[in-house]
């Protein structure tokens, strides 16, 4: 097999690309170049990962253009038919240092969408009793299991051009809150997430849907949080 | 504007839009229909002159307009052009009296 030619940004906002040879393997994803890079051919490249089985979320990185996890991208299927892959740290994010990104905006807005539970019973009462097939647990298992990668939120049009817009996932965080019975927290929430800055900038262009690794929907949550705010709206309860 | 305000202008973009859908869909029908024989002032104004109908259903019209264009073209001002607040909102808000003036006065005009 030829060796992959392999373009890396090198630098912050300002940079450019340097050029890299890794030799190809038969099964190889674009975590494990990155990583030959780092260990065998410049050990100053910057770049974040953790678990390496697509569970924290922390690699994600644009390839050829696209936003992906990269401990789960076969090259095959980045690079396609060409020999040659372009990686460049996430977009919407600034750039600590090459595929690094600063992470603290896209964190800050789950906080500001009220993405944390807020239950009202105490260890001395029993369990809820949540019934799984239930039309709100189902709306939630359908957006639970969400990895905080980022994915979406750089592949977003509306957080390019609206940088106070909370983003798929702080919204879709936001909306398994609202369809969990436990939660005691929704009329606050949905506040949080209503206007210009939330769920309503959404043009439902469904880039999140389509990059998001894990197969979720934020743009159905989206759209149902929508709907939640227009009913609290209109029995005066926003 | 707070987000009670700004959600009732989604909503408000939304109802306007499913009017409009409507409306547009009506004036084209009509149009097609009365321009079989060719179209002059005459007969456009012998189908709306003292047509209550016709009245009532532009002023609808006009009133979608004015309630959708200024809110969509808040949407764009603040993703493209990084306009917002209230200078932009009463810019808006004057292109919105505008629109429902020139339309009624339009309106107005054809039903004397």
């Amino acid at each position: 097999m030829k060796p992959l030619k392999v373009r890396v940004w090198r630098g912050a906002a300002q940079g450019s690309f340097q050029s890299f040879d890794v030799p190809r393997h038969a099964s190889q994803t674009v975590l494990d170049v990155v990583t030959h890079i780092q260990r065998t051919l410049d050990p100053t490249l910057a770049y974040r990962f953790a678990c390496r089985v697509g569970m924290c979320g922390s690699c994600a990185m644009t390839v050829n253009g696209v936003a992906r996890w990269t401990c789960r991208t076969h090259i095959d299927k980045a690079v396609k038919n060409k020999n040659e892959i372009a990686l460049e740290p996430l977009r919407n994010l600034p750039v600590i240092r090459d595929l690094v990104t600063d992470m603290r905006e896209f964190f800050d807005k789950w906080a500001r969408a009220k993405g944390n539970f807020q239950g009202s019973l105490t260890r001395r009462d029993d369990f809820s009793n949540i019934k799984p097939q239930s039309k709100a647990r189902v709306q939630v298992d359908a957006a639970i299991e969400c990895i905080g990668c980022a994915v979406c939120y750089s592949s977003c049009d509306v957080v390019a051009q609206n940088p106070d817009y909370l983003g798929p996932a702080a919204l879709n965080r936001a909306w398994t809150l609202q369809r969990d019975e436990r939660d005691v927290a929704g009329a606050l929430r949905l506040r949080a997430v209503a206007g210009d800055a939330g769920c309503h900038s959404c043009h439902t262009h469904m880039s999140c849907t389509e990059h998001c690794p894990k197969q979720l929907s934020p743009t159905a949550g989206i759209a149902g949080l929508k709907r939640e705010v227009s009913w609290a709206l209109l029995k005066n309860a926003l | 504007m707070n987000v009670k305000a700004q959600t009732l202008l989604w909503v408000a973009q939304r109802t306007s839009a499913a009017l409009l859908g409507l409306c547009v869909l009506v004036h084209l029908a009509t149009m097609i229909y009365a321009v079989r024989g060719g179209l002059t002032a005459a007969e456009i104004l012998g189908r709306t002159s003292g047509n209550s109908v016709w009245f009532a259903f532009y002023t609808v019209f006009v009133l979608a307009i004015a309630v959708h264009v200024p809110i969509g073209l808040r949407a764009v001002l603040i993703e493209w052009a990084g306009w917002r607040g209230r200078s932009c909102d009463a810019v808006l808000a004057c292109l919105a009296i505008f629109l429902l003036f020139g339309g009624m006065r339009a309106v107005t005009g054809v039903f004397r």
